[in-house]
């Protein structure tokens, strides 16, 4: 199939960046990067410089991959991210467009390929429960009940990929922030700094420039492990809680 | 050169009680003036960088990634090991530890492997403890599968994601020690060689991924958590940036690289289906717990499936090859991932594929679900369930079990994996190979360790599934905090290292003369197209099956292929800049090289064991061992690649197991 591609090229984050069109012969069986691993194939025989794009399991766990393709970031099938998208998916002759997440808390750092490490600060400032290496009671010591764990789970499955922020009109990272606080906040291993956790992420996300969460909902639908705002309902109700209760 | 492993004297069940007990430890003041250098940030890397710093060390971590919560650990689906025997089935320390020495084929080191069945029951507390979400009972206790070469169920699980959920639990730790300034972390950093100074490692350099800047870090000690080489197939499992460059540039330095010919091919990945492949997908081991792999029984019936004419479903039960079942009725579906993966290319070769490649076989859900239907219809009273009923709640059933993974197959093939049986083949997933290390996980360069996949230490010639995140976390959490004080405990009185010494100028000018001469060799060909045609040849030549006509061949092939690189190499772009074209150059270059010496020491290991296939040497298909010349560790030294790498050997000895033919019919 023959395919039209306006792609965002950015030299870096200092200038200002435009799109450029390509055309690319693919196959209906590729995954969209095999797709752009053919296009950058080319451009490098031609001694052009390629794409640059993210990428690294190509098995839609490790978050690395982004890209916002026709308006929507990873893409058009729900529940999936990038890397596992396929081109069955498109059709001969189409122009697909794709571009980077834009955020401000995301800088282009060259093209496609955007800075997230506000969101590993994010997870610094209180993502975590406090425990050494050494000082762990038996596993089962701590009963958590099937459905608790599998709630827990849910919430843990986010891949940090960024593709909520990218959904939303206000850049917001609130369910991000909030699958982090429900993973821990639902186990009891996590309760003991529960309101700690809240306070200090959902201060990090400010001052790392995110948005506000107006409830728009884009995330979620735009998620590609399907994490639920009712995360950010959890999140909402540790963090006023903690707002009226904590010490600091 | 003498290798010595350092293992403690004494009974196996106490070496590293006693030796933990009697090892000369570093005072917490003393901790806040020595420097460490963990390079990776998987499950062997994070956990130690982490648990150095809650030590008191001053560590710095590196990642080529953009987060240290990318690493290829994360994608580790099925599950981890440990000899909790919460099952009640007879599980204990000995029995993980003489089931992975089997499962290795008697080619891994007896302490190392009881030392790590002994931890294995501390880290899922360690994990439960950071909040990993693992599977639990209804009852609230944790739940557990089975996994080959086992017959007990040992493995913990979180869904199909158990990797993601331990390195979050190893990456929420190490967020911790970040945020408390016990670990300075470096993303985007690719460490491109390792310094020296008077022979003991004493930092890196790195380039920074983003401007190109070529950096110096000193240390008093330098730990690689660089994970595996199996993408010099250029086709794996692995993530498409896994590479060998750090272990390999402190091969280049001194180190030595141990049995790097034994190669872990999967039994169940997705089959290949085209040039433009650039990765094949997983699908986990967990899968052979409930489903069935077999293949058509006739040639006709296969070549019909390949032509598209019948589907698998069509194929009548008496006319269907269950040959792991058959075969290996003790064991049937969960035999190790070498034994699955030899008997599907022996199905495949004879003709029975049923993929148009003719590379593929079933693994097949149809009586997992109709098992779990009529248990859950027993369950909730239904009295004469439909058919249709039945099939509805067994598929939920495999669906809470295997969801993920299901789903993962379909929108990769477009087909439903409930309805049709998937199809899988094999697919090089681990190496087992990797640096020589001591029983304190030390390379033969002092100062220099390597934990997790990036060692060789515990999995022999064969890796048992669910054992490279015990492995990993092992090693990270509770080996090397301790081995590592073996080292520092003497370099107490030692300042801190400037990267003023001349050694750091050496190496920065050697990494800057490297990456200049890639940028400016002005041929025509990509990297990329280097390491396509690199994993062809190890593919065909040291994959499966290997023969001595074909890896001599094979070697000649790679060294052809080298000069070709060094002469014809195009890197777009410039070196101060983002540029994954000149990252890839470097990774290939180290890449090429790897696959000669892997040539090499599986030329040189005249037998078959374990992943390590040699045609020549087989006894009714099966891997035939020759204890009497090879039961050692192969370790190669290849500091100056003009020379011929130069082989040491370091005896196996086994005091506690048996040697044995190993057996799981």
């Amino acid at each position: 199939m023959k395919l039209n591609l306006k792609i965002w090229r950015q030299k870096n984050a200092k200038q200002a960046g435009r799109f450029e069109t390509y055309q690319v012969d693919a196959n209906e069986h590729m995954s969209f990067l095999e797709m752009l691993d053919v296009l950058n194939e080319g451009l490098t025989s031609k001694q052009q410089e390629p794409v640059a794009f993210e990428h690294d399991c190509r098995e839609g766990i490790c978050g690395t991959c982004s890209l916002v393709i026709n308006g929507q970031p990873h893409g058009p099938q729900s529940g999936t991210t990038t890397c596992q998208l396929h081109m069955r998916h498109f059709h001969e002759g189409e122009t697909i467009v794709i571009e980077p997440y834009r955020a401000k808390a995301f800088p282009v750092i060259k093209d496609l390929v955007v800075d997230r490490s506000s969101f590993d600060r994010i997870i610094q400032a209180g993502g975590y429960i406090s425990v050494d290496t050494g000082a762990a009671p038996d596993g089962n010591d701590i009963l958590i009940g099937k459905e608790v764990a599998a709630m827990s789970f849910d919430a843990a499955a986010c891949i940090g990929c960024g593709a909520c922020v990218a959904a939303c009109p206000n850049a917001s990272a609130m369910l991000f922030v909030s699958a982090k606080v429900s993973h821990l906040a639902l186990l009891p291993q996590g309760q003991p700094e529960s309101k700690r956790r809240a306070m200090n992420m959902v201060h990090q996300m400010d001052e790392e420039g995110f948005g506000m969460c107006s409830n728009v909902t884009a995330c979620e639908a735009e998620c590609p492990k399907g994490i639920s705002v009712e995360n950010i309902a959890r999140l909402n109700r540790e963090y006023i809680g903690a707002s009226f209760t904590s010490a600091k | 050169m003498e290798l010595n492993g350092k293992i403690p004297p004494g009974d196996i069940a106490e070496k590293w009680t006693k030796y933990k007990s009697s090892m000369p430890l570093v005072s917490p003041d003393n901790k806040r003036r020595l420097d460490v250098i963990v390079v990776g940030s998987g499950l062997a890397g994070a956990s130690a960088a982490a648990s150095l710093g809650e030590l008191g060390y001053n560590v710095k971590c590196f990642t080529f990634h953009d987060s240290p919560r990318r690493a290829h650990s994360i994608a580790a689906q099925g599950g981890i090991n440990a000899a909790k025997n919460y099952k009640n089935d007879g599980d204990s320390v000995y029995r993980l530890f003489y089931d992975t020495i089997k499962g290795g084929d008697y080619r891994a080191r007896e302490a190392n492997v009881h030392r790590l069945a002994e931890v294995s029951v501390d880290i899922i507390d360690q994990c439960v403890a950071q909040g990993v979400p693992f599977a639990r009972e209804y009852g609230g206790t944790l739940d557990n599968r089975s996994f080959g070469g086992t017959q007990v169920q040992r493995t913990f699980y979180a869904r199909g994601q158990t990797g993601q959920q331990l390195l979050i639990g190893a990456y929420q730790s190490l967020s911790r020690q970040i945020s408390l300034g016990r670990v300075q972390m470096f993303n985007r950093h690719e460490m491109l060689d390792v310094v020296l100074v008077e022979g003991k490692a004493r930092g890196i350099i790195t380039r920074n991924l983003v401007t190109g800047k070529i950096e110096r870090h000193a240390a008093h000690a330098v730990v690689l958590g660089t994970g595996g080489y199996g993408n010099v197939f250029y086709l794996s499992t692995n993530a498409m940036m896994c590479n060998v460059t750090a272990a390999w540039r402190a091969v280049r330095r001194g180190a030595l690289m141990a049995n790097p010919c034994y190669t872990q091919i999967h039994p169940t990945c997705i089959p290949q289906y085209g040039d433009y492949q650039s990765k094949l997908t997983l699908m986990s081991e967990s899968l052979r717990n409930d489903g069935r792999v077999w293949a058509p029984r006739k040639k006709e019936d296969a070549e019909a499936i390949r032509q598209g004419r019948k589907k698998g479903a069509d194929i009548p039960e008496a006319d269907r090859y269950y040959y792991l079942e058959e075969r290996y009725p003790a064991f049937g579906n969960l035999v190790p991932r070498d034994i699955a993966s030899r008997a599907a290319k022996v199905v495949c070769d004879e003709g029975l594929g049923i993929v148009p490649t003719g590379l593929g076989v079933y693994l097949d859900f149809a009586d997992a679900i109709q098992k779990y239907g009529k248990s859950k219809a027993n369950t909730m009273n239904l009295e004469n369930p439909s058919a249709q009923q039945i099939w509805d709640l067994g598929k939920a059933v495999v669906e809470e079990k295997y969801g993920n993974l299901f789903e993962m197959y379909e929108k990769i093939t477009g087909e439903d994996p409930y309805r049709n049986p998937m199809k899988i083949y094999p697919a090089v997933h681990y190496t087992m190979g990797g640096l020589w290390v001591d029983y304190n996980l030390e390379t033969n360069i002092p100062g220099l360790f390597a934990t997790g996949e990036c060692n060789f230490s515990d999995h022999g010639a064969n890796r048992l599934g669910a054992s490279a995140l015990m492995q990993g976390l092992a090693d990270g959490y509770f080996v090397l905090p301790y081995t590592i004080g073996t080292f520092l405990s003497k370099e107490i009185r030692t300042p801190k290292f400037s990267t003023d010494l001349p050694e750091f100028a050496e190496a920065e000018k050697a990494v800057r003369d490297r990456l200049h001469g890639f940028m400016t060799t002005n041929g025509k060909q990509s990297a990329e197209s280097f390491h396509r045609r690199l994993g062809k040849i190890m593919w065909e030549y040291c994959g499966m099956a290997r023969t001595a006509e074909g890896l001599a061949k094979a070697r000649r092939m790679i060294q052809d292929l080298k000069a070709e690189f060094y002469a014809d190499l195009y890197v777009p772009g410039s070196a101060d800049e983002f540029n994954p074209e000149l990252e890839k150059a470097t990774r290939v270059a180290d890449f090429i090289e790897l696959g000669e010496l892997m040539c090499l020491d599986a030329l040189k290991r005249s037998e078959s064991c374990g992943g390590h296939f040699r045609e020549e040497f087989q006894e009714d298909g099966e891997a035939l061992r020759d204890d009497e010349h090879f039961m050692y560790v192969a370790a190669w030294g290849w500091q100056d690649t003009s020379q011929e790498p130069e082989l040491h050997k370091e005896p196996l000895i086994y005091e506690n197991i048996k040697v044995a033919s190993r057996s799981y019919k």
